[in-house]
């Protein structure tokens, strides 16, 4: 058994983060609750940057522009992007649409799609949730009707984030009505400028701005849908297990933390009895949270398709980032409510961003839902 | 990056699980419950012999020198087993404080029969007032040991105690061998929810003679610490494969449990409670299996053996709670075993300092 990073990885690890240390600088930063347009673009550039040294899909086969690395190396970069607090861009393009091509698509598909999310140029947005399936997401709803050589899609989609840059969307919609609800559904990737696409938008309380996707009368072409023709809920089922460790969201709070801590003690709490317990009993959390990250990670990287362990590290990870959040508002006392526009606020309102950020809860399923996916698929136990 | 065990360890865990299973089982914990010694002498002989009782002690001395992953496999399956035994003081952390102070002569003397089961060694560490009052003081003639040490586990069925004691110097630590028959040793049990026997151990006016002294002068307290540490760490081994047990157990309950028309565990009520269970034996195990690779890989591991402990004992509390809870009334009865296994847990959170000890280290080593 060993925990530690193969001297490579360990050296990748290193290299990655020199070259974010270089490249970020303050004013592009962002942790929780200080989004921009700006760092947006200054993040796309970056992971243009990132692609030129094949690190962006490190964990890709090298043949579709990857590193022909493993998911280890993936989750690192992931780590570093957190840990060094890069705006996020969307992710859906490197961690799901481009997967699911390599797995089911077609050569032409293959040629098409890959090479632009591989350089760093393409976004993708993701369009699984609707107004009426969120939980019970095989219910959805959207209709996409064959018509010759062609699909028609009616319906909507919900939270779908990064539309607004997105150059193409990652969807599932019901392409036969009359099959159960799990054998009716196909993936296919729209480009969104695509007529009879509309959005409005959904801002988020953590400050990014999502949207509702509307479609009306979308014509797209046979060529769009993924894989096989109702098989698109087993597709895509597959290939969210391809991004399911989360470093990215772990490193981000944890650098989080990291600043805390040293606030706290130039804040004079060093000797503050409380407040130190507080801290040591979150790290004692943030550390768990990474160990079951990497153990799924690791799990990738040999092949193995972590189920329960996902959701185990989705829900740990969950509940910890809540934890941190209240204790160090409960830390800051009326300090903790100063947002990241106010000067007075501490590490540039961080942990009020986090206190947002935390209430997101239900990202890649409700906690009730892993607590599901945990009990049945994990222990056994019966529906 | 490699999380799985390696084929010896594979071999050492199916082993284990497969004796203790058949030579442990409940109805023998609840034996030695009610005995006076708290173990069973013909069992320690048989872990002897499979090498469990030298496991991590060092091979010159007729250990097995396995590292501390190695330890966390088979301390897993005793913790599972809820084998009584005094294994944890004696192999454990007698062992590590014999390995690291002991003088050549006394390695060579005690290791062996620690290996052996010949030799059984118990820590008098704690007192009820917490820190340490017991001291060695500097007469005109002699120097003599007084004080009360509590919470000495298997006191009475040990063949020497290892007793941690401040002085002679300011500041110093001494660690004296003692017989648990010697004159001035007094034993008084004591009740508790231990499973084994616990006991108040009085030392008066004891003169400490130079073959007492653990090592070869009075400095052997400098490694108490790290074998304190390491005792903590096995402990979480221990406290983890007891958490899986209770998990299976109850899952295998909420599977055959018919209420309502159906199985209990189709209840998300219930589900939930068992994969919160899980996600915490999960993250507990990987933290004290990391504490364990870093300690054989020959790195410092204090802050993550405290890391490993407050995640043990958070879960342990969790154990406890879902176990007797999705149990419901039956588990309220003596003769149901997961009374067994909570009073253990109670025992083992309180270990190493407890929760609040850890805290305190963790925070320590964060520069708070």
């Amino acid at each position: 058994m060993r925990f530690r990073f193969t001297q490579e990885q360990h050296q990748f690890r290193q290299e990655v983060s020199e070259f974010l240390r270089q490249e970020m600088s303050p004013e592009y930063e962002t942790v929780f609750g200080t989004f921009s347009e700006d760092k947006y673009w200054f993040s796309r550039d970056l992971f243009r940057r990132l692609a030129e040294r094949r690190w962006l899909t490190v964990g890709w086969p090298e043949e579709y522009g990857g590193g022909g690395k493993t998911f280890l190396e993936q989750s690192i970069l992931d780590e570093q992007i957190g840990y060094h607090k890069v705006q996020r861009v969307g992710i859906t393009g490197i961690n799901f649409a481009g997967p699911a091509i390599i797995k089911f698509g077609t050569p032409e598909q293959k040629a098409r799609y890959l090479p632009p999310i591989a350089r760093g140029d393409a976004e993708y947005c993701q369009g699984f949730t609707e107004p009426d399936a969120g939980s019970d997401l095989a219910s959805l709803q959207m209709r996409a009707e064959a018509d010759g050589d062609h699909f028609v899609l009616n319906g909507s989609k919900m939270f779908t984030s990064y539309y607004a840059h997105a150059d193409f969307i990652y969807l599932l919609a019901r392409t036969d009505p009359d099959a159960p609800k799990h054998r009716g559904i196909s993936l296919f990737i729209v480009e969104m400028d695509t007529p009879g696409i509309s959005t409005r938008p959904l801002p988020y309380i953590n400050g990014e701005v999502a949207a509702q996707t509307f479609f009306d009368n979308v014509r797209v072409s046979r060529s769009c849908l993924v894989g096989q023709e109702n098989q698109g809920w087993y597709h895509a089922m597959t290939t969210l297990d391809y991004e399911r460790a989360g470093l990215e969201r772990y490193a981000r709070v944890r650098r989080t933390f990291d600043d805390f801590v040293e606030f706290c003690k130039d804040a004079g709490l060093r000797g503050d009895a409380v407040a130190r317990h507080k801290l040591a009993r979150v790290k004692v959390g943030l550390e768990g949270w990474a160990a079951l990250c990497w153990k799924v990670a690791w799990m990738q990287s040999r092949g193995e398709v972590p189920n329960a362990e996902a959701s185990i590290a989705f829900l740990y990870g969950t509940q910890q980032r809540l934890y941190f959040a209240q204790e160090a508002m409960e830390i800051l006392g009326k300090l903790g409510t100063l947002t990241p526009e106010c000067d007075a606020a501490p590490i540039q309102g961080a942990i009020e961003g986090l206190s947002r950020e935390s209430m997101h809860m239900h990202g890649a399923g409700t906690m009730e839902i892993h607590r599901n996916i945990i009990a049945q698929r994990g222990l056994g136990l019966p529906r | 990056m490699d999380l799985s065990l390696n084929e010896s360890q594979e071999m050492l865990r199916r082993t284990a699980r497969e004796f203790l299973e058949a030579n442990c089982p409940t109805t023998l914990v609840r034996e030695l419950e009610d005995s006076a010694e708290g173990y069973s002498p013909e069992l320690w002989q048989q872990m002897a012999e499979l090498g469990w009782l030298g496991l991590s002690l060092p091979v010159e001395h007729s250990g097995i020198g396995g590292d501390a992953v190695d330890q966390l496999v088979l301390s897993s399956e005793m913790g599972r087993a809820l084998l009584p035994s005094p294994y944890l003081t004696s192999s454990i952390a007698c062992g590590r404080l014999l390995e690291l102070s002991g003088s050549p002569s006394q390695k060579s003397d005690m290791l062996p029969l620690l290996a052996q089961g010949r030799l059984i060694m118990s820590l008098a560490l704690d007192e009820e007032a917490g820190g340490c009052s017991t001291k060695v003081t500097k007469g005109d003639d002699r120097n003599s040991l007084n004080g009360v040490k509590s919470f000495v586990p298997f006191a009475i069925s040990s063949d020497i105690l290892i007793c941690v004691a401040g002085g002679p110097e300011d500041g110093g630590i001494s660690l004296l061998l003692l017989s648990p028959n010697a004159d001035g040793v007094s034993i008084e049990p004591l009740a508790s929810i231990a499973g084994y026997p616990q006991a108040r151990v009085e030392f008066n006016d004891i003169e400490v003679t130079h073959e007492m002294i653990l090592g070869e002068d009075m400095d052997g307290g400098l490694n108490l610490e790290p074998a304190l540490e390491w005792a903590t760490l096995v402990q979480c081994g221990e406290m983890v494969g007891r958490g899986r047990k209770i998990l299976e157990m109850v899952i295998d309950y909420a599977k055959t449990r018919v209420q309502f028309g159906r199985p209990i565990g189709t209840f998300q009520a219930i589900q939930h409670q068992l994969a919160d269970l899980r996600v915490a034996v999960d993250a507990a195990e990987l933290l004290a299996y990391r504490a364990a690779c870093s300690m054989s890989e020959g790195r410092d591991c204090s802050e993550e053996i405290a890391l490993a402990k407050a995640a043990a004992d958070e879960m342990s509390r969790m154990s406890t709670v879902v176990g007797h809870g999705v149990y419901a009334g039956i588990s309220y009865t003596v003769e149901h075993d997961m009374q067994l296994y909570s009073a253990r847990n109670r025992l083992a959170e309180a270990e190493g300092g407890g929760t609040f000890r850890q805290l305190e280290n963790i925070r320590r080593a964060m520069g708070l």
